[in-house]
C-alpha cells in the first residue's frame, strides 16, 4: 500500500508541502486546497495528510471511493454525490472539503509534496503487509 | 424474469414531453398532473401563495389535495387524490435526512386526509426532473404504471398487465427494466403497494431506493393511512421514476457554505457520538425497544402491559449478532450518516408463496418490533423479520397489521370471537403461525384477512354486531382513534403523549407528536403547564420537516454533547438553528424560531379545518381509547397495583383500604379522563381553537390563514 510517511519532528512548517499541492491539483496557493495540511498543536508540527487507511470506503453511499492497485483510495468524482460523509468519518480528519468544489478530495501519495521537502519529513513509502491483504 | 415479455403486454395510453426547467433556491415552480382516468398529463403553475403558506412537501399535498377534492369526496372516488412532495429542501446531498417525500391522499381508515412521510430517492428524483409534486387523480380501467424519465422529459401512462403486484418483485422487474446497466440502477426509483393493499384498507406505498452494494431495490414505506389502498384501488401498478448525475447542488442553493457547515457538524456529531448515544447506525430505530420496555411503555399484548421478561429475546442486539448487516451505508437518501434503514440480508422464508426464497429485509425498524413483535406476544426475532418482509411486500403498514392483529388476539383470548369466526386459526398471543396466515388471506383476499384487513375501527363494529361483544368494552381496548391504529407507546401514564396521540390531526401517529421520551424517559416536562405547551410547540415544530422534505431522526436521534447544559435540551437548539441554517442556505430565507413554528401552524391549522371540511376535527373526534390513558381490565389494574393504589392515595387522597379492585379502577378512570379533558382545554386554548376544537377566525387572521375557502368553513362553527 502506498502511502505519504510522515516524521513530524523534522517538520518546520514552511508550508512548502501544502503549497506544491494546492497549485498542482486546484492551480492556486491555497493551504485550505491542500490535500496535506500543516497544523500546530501544543506548540509542536502537526503533519496533517490520509493514511490510506480506507475507512471512507465503506461510508460512500454510491462506491465513489475505491482501492486502486497500488493500494492508493481515490475518490471517482463523476460518481460522487458530494455528500460529505467521508469527510466527518475520516478518523486522520484527512479528507478535504472546499465550499469551492462539490465533491472531497485527498491524498494520492504522489509524492510531489514530498519532493519539495526541504527536511525530508515527509516521503512515499510502501506498507508490504496492506499490499498484501489488498 | 423476461422483461421482453412484460414489455411486449405494455400499451401505451398518454405520453406526455416536457422542458426539464430548472430548479431555483429548491424550488422547480411547477408540479406535475396526471389523471389516469382522462390520461391527461399537464403543467401545473406553483403559485407565491402556495410557497409563501405552504412551503412544500405536506403543505403542497394538503393545499393540492384540498382543490383537487370535495366536501364529499371518499377515499375510493375518482377524484381523491394522491399528491407526493418532496419540499424545498429535499434532495440536498449535505445533511443528513433530506431525501423525504410527503404523501397525501383521503384516507380509506379515516376518511380525511393521511400524511405519511417516506425516505428513498423518488421524492429527490421528482425535484431533479423538474416537479416540486406530482398530483394523481382518476382510476384508470386497467393495470397501469405511470414512468417519469427526468432525464429526457417524458412521462408515460402504460397499461401494465403483466408486471407483479407484489413490491419486492415488481421494483426488481420496473429497475431491470429501465435501467441501462447495473450501473445505472441507482438512478430508478419504483412506489408500489402490494397484493395485500387490494383486499385491506391498510395499504402502504413503497419507495424504493437501489442499494449498490447489495445490489437490490430496498424499500423505505409511506406507511400509514391506507395509501397503498388508495394506489391500487386506482389500478397503479407502480410510478417509476428515472433521473441520473444526481450531484450535490442540483437544487441551486443560495449558500452552499453554510449547507455543508452544518452537515460536516452533524456528520462528526454521528461519527463520534452515535456509538454512545443511540446506536442508530448498527441497529436502527430499535434502539428504542430496550429502553421503552425498562420504562413500562413498550406495547405488550395490545398495549395492556408496558414490559415483558421476554423482551430481550428480541433486543436490538439479539438482531444485530444474528440478522443485521452491519458497516453498510445504510442511509435512505445520499448523505444520511445516521443509516438507520438496517437490513437482514439472505433472510430465507419460512411460509406463503416465497418460501424458501432469500430475501433482504429492511428491519425491523422500531414500531414493527413493538407492533408485530411484543404487542402481539410474538418474542421470536426470526417471525417478526418474517412478517415485516410480508407486510413490506404485501404493501401492508406494519403499525396498522400489528395494533389490529393485537386487538384480534385480545378478543380471541377474552372469548369475544372464536375459531369459527376466525376460520380456524388460533388467534392466541404469540401464535406466529396463525397470525401471518391471516397476512397471506389478506394478499389473497380471503377468509379471516378480509376482517383484519379492515383495521381496529371497523372491526369494533363488526364483532359488536356479529359476535355480540359489549361495544363499550371494544371501544375500550381498541386502540384505534379516527380510525387510524396507534402507534407502537403505551401513553397510559403519560398524559403529554395521551394528548400527543389524541389530538393529532391525522390520527394517532407518534410522527406529529412524539413526547413520551421526553415525558418519561428525559422528564423534561413534568408540569401541567409544561405538558399543555409541548402540545403546541412539538406538534408545530415536527410538522415544519414535513414542508421541506426533512426527517426528524437527524433532530433527536443524536445530540451534541453539550445539550444537556443548554436552556432547552428537549428542543435540542443546536440542532434547531442547523435546520434555520440550511433553509436559509437552500432557499435563501432566514428564519427564527417563531417563523419557524408559525410556518408549521399555517399548515397545521389547514389539515385541521381539512379535517371539518369531511365532517371530523372536532373535539368529538379527539376523544380516545381508555386503554392508552389507564388499565382498562382488572388484570391491567393488579399488574401495576402498586402504582395505581400510590396514585390514587397521593393524587386524589383516596384511601384505597378496603376497596375491591374494580372501586379503585373506577376511581382512577375518573380522575384520568378528567385529567385528559382539562388537557384538550389548555392545548386549543393555546393553539388557538374554540373549546370545541375549531381554529379561531381571530387566529387564523394572526397567522395570515384567513384564506375565504377556510373560513367558509369555520365561519358557523365560531
Amino acid at each position: 500500500m502506498k502511502y505519504l510517511a510522515k516524521d513530524q519532528s523534522k517538520c518546520i512548517q514552511c508550508g512548502q508541502c501544502e503549497e506544491v499541492c494546492s497549485t498542482t491539483y486546484f492551480k492556486t496557493k491555497d493551504k485550505f486546497k491542500s490535500c496535506i495540511q500543516i497544523n500546530e498543536v501544543e506548540s509542536k508540527p502537526e503533519i496533517n495528510v490520509c493514511s490510506q487507511c480506507g475507512e471512507c470506503i465503506d461510508i460512500c453511499p454510491v462506491q465513489a471511493i475505491t482501492r486502486d492497485k497500488l493500494g492508493v483510495v481515490r475518490i471517482n468524482k463523476k460518481i460522487c454525490v458530494g455528500c460529505l460523509m467521508c469527510v466527518g468519518f475520516c478518523p486522520e480528519v484527512a479528507m478535504r472539503q472546499h465550499d469551492e468544489y462539490l465533491e472531497p478530495f485527498k491524498c494520492i501519495a504522489c509524492g510531489l509534496c514530498a519532493k519539495s521537502c526541504p527536511q525530508k519529513a515527509i516521503s512515499v513509502e510502501v506498507y508490504q503487509e496492506a499490499l498484501a491483504e489488498n | 424474469m423476461d422483461i421482453n415479455k412484460l414489455k411486449e403486454g405494455r400499451k401505451l395510453l398518454k405520453e406526455f414531453k416536457y422542458d426539464l426547467g430548472s430548479i431555483e433556491k429548491g424550488y422547480t415552480n411547477r408540479t406535475l398532473y396526471v389523471n389516469i382516468s382522462e390520461n391527461k398529463i399537464e403543467s401545473k403553475e406553483v403559485t407565491p401563495l402556495m410557497k409563501e403558506k405552504f412551503i412544500g412537501g405536506k403543505g403542497f399535498g394538503l393545499y393540492t389535495l384540498w382543490h383537487g377534492t370535495t366536501p364529499s369526496t371518499k377515499w375510493n372516488d375518482p377524484e381523491n387524490e394522491i399528491v407526493i412532495s418532496g419540499g424545498p429542501v429535499c434532495g440536498i446531498t449535505q445533511y443528513p435526512g433530506a431525501g423525504k417525500s410527503l404523501v397525501c391522499s383521503i384516507s380509506p381508515m379515516t376518511d380525511i386526509p393521511i400524511d405519511s412521510n417516506v425516505g428513498g430517492y423518488f421524492g429527490p428524483y421528482l425535484k431533479f426532473s423538474g416537479w416540486d409534486a406530482l398530483e394523481v387523480q382518476g382510476k384508470a380501467e386497467n393495470d397501469i404504471v405511470v414512468f417519469i424519465d427526468g432525464d429526457n422529459g417524458v412521462v408515460r401512462i402504460e397499461e401494465a398487465p403483466l408486471e407483479a403486484v407484489d413490491s419486492h418483485v415488481i421494483a426488481e422487474q420496473l429497475t431491470e427494466m429501465y435501467a441501462e446497466n447495473e450501473a445505472d440502477k441507482r438512478n430508478i426509483s419504483v412506489i408500489s403497494a402490494g397484493t395485500a393493499a387490494e383486499h385491506s384498507r391498510m395499504g402502504l406505498l413503497n419507495f424504493s431506493f437501489y442499494d449498490v452494494r447489495r445490489k437490490v431495490q430496498r424499500f423505505k414505506q409511506a406507511g400509514r393511512g391506507g395509501i397503498g389502498t388508495v394506489f391500487r384501488d386506482k389500478k397503479i401498478k407502480a410510478i417509476i421514476i428515472k433521473f441520473s448525475n444526481v450531484k450535490g447542488d442540483l437544487n441551486n442553493a443560495v449558500d452552499k457554505a453554510i449547507i455543508n457547515k452544518a452537515g460536516l457538524k452533524l456528520h462528526k456529531e454521528m461519527h463520534y457520538l452515535d456509538d454512545k448515544q443511540n446506536r442508530m447506525r448498527q441497529v436502527g430505530t430499535a434502539y428504542s425497544q430496550e429502553i421503552m420496555s425498562a420504562y413500562d411503555l413498550l406495547p405488550v399484548m395490545n398495549f395492556q402491559y408496558g414490559g415483558h421478561e421476554d423482551v430481550k429475546k428480541i433486543s436490538p442486539d439479539v438482531f444485530k449478532n444474528n440478522y443485521l448487516t452491519q458497516g453498510m451505508a445504510d442511509g435512505c437518501w445520499y448523505g444520511c450518516s445516521m443509516a438507520c434503514a438496517k437490513t437482514a440480508d439472505g433472510f430465507e422464508l419460512l411460509t406463503g408463496p416465497y418460501k424458501g426464497q432469500k430475501v433482504t429485509v429492511d428491519g425491523a425498524e422500531y414500531e414493527t418490533l413493538a407492533g408485530c413483535g411484543s404487542n402481539c406476544g410474538i418474542f421470536d426475532p426470526r417471525a417478526i423479520l418474517e412478517i415485516n418482509f410480508y407486510c413490506d411486500t404485501y404493501g401492508i403498514d406494519t403499525i396498522s397489521y400489528g395494533t389490529s392483529m393485537a386487538f384480534v388476539m385480545e378478543c380471541y383470548e377474552r372469548k369475544i370471537i372464536n375459531k369459527e369466526f376466525t376460520g380456524g386459526l388460533e388467534l392466541k398471543f404469540g401464535n406466529f403461525e396463525d397470525s401471518i396466515e391471516v397476512l397471506h388471506q389478506m394478499s389473497r383476499g380471503e377468509g379471516f384477512g378480509l376482517i383484519l384487513g379492515q383495521g381496529v375501527h371497523r372491526m369494533k363494529k363488526i364483532f359488536a354486531e356479529k359476535c355480540g361483544a359489549d361495544p363499550d368494552f371494544l371501544f375500550d381496548i381498541g386502540m384505534e382513534q379516527k380510525g387510524l391504529e396507534y402507534s407502537e407507546y403505551v401513553s397510559k401514564e403519560s398524559l403529554a403523549q395521551q394528548g400527543g396521540f389524541g389530538l393529532t390531526n391525522k390520527g394517532p401517529q407518534h410522527d406529529e407528536a412524539w413526547i413520551i421520551f421526553m415525558d418519561m424517559v428525559n422528564n423534561q416536562i413534568p408540569t401541567f403547564e409544561d405538558k399543555a405547551e409541548a402540545l403546541y410547540y412539538f406538534p408545530m415544530f415536527r410538522t415544519w420537516f414535513g414542508l421541506y422534505g426533512l426527517c426528524k431522526l437527524p433532530w433527536n436521534d443524536v445530540t451534541p454533547a453539550n445539550n444537556k447544559f443548554t436552556s432547552e435540551p428537549a428542543k435540542i437548539p443546536e440542532h434547531v438553528q442547523n435546520y434555520l441554517d440550511v433553509v436559509y442556505g437552500v432557499t435563501g430565507k432566514k428564519l427564527n424560531t417563531t417563523e419557524m413554528v408559525r410556518e408549521s401552524e399555517r399548515v397545521y391549522n389547514f389539515q385541521r379545518i381539512f379535517n371539518i371540511r369531511l365532517g371530523k376535527g372536532l373535539r368529538a373526534n379527539d376523544k380516545i381509547p381508555y386503554r392508552s390513558a389507564g388499565p382498562v381490565t382488572k388484570e391491567e389494574y393488579e399488574a401495576r397495583q402498586e402504582r395505581f393504589d400510590g396514585q390514587l392515595k397521593e393524587i386524589l387522597n383516596y384511601d384505597v383500604e378496603g376497596k375491591t379492585t374494580e372501586e379503585k379502577m373506577a376511581v382512577l378512570r375518573k380522575h384520568r379522563e378528567s385529567q385528559y379533558e382539562k388537557l384538550i382545554d389548555a392545548v386549543y386554548k393555546r393553539r388557538g381553537w374554540n373549546s370545541n376544537g375549531v381554529p379561531t377566525i381571530e387566529r387564523l387572521k394572526d397567522l395570515g390563514m384567513d384564506l375565504p375557502e377556510l373560513i367558509e368553513v369555520v365561519k358557523d362553527m365560531q
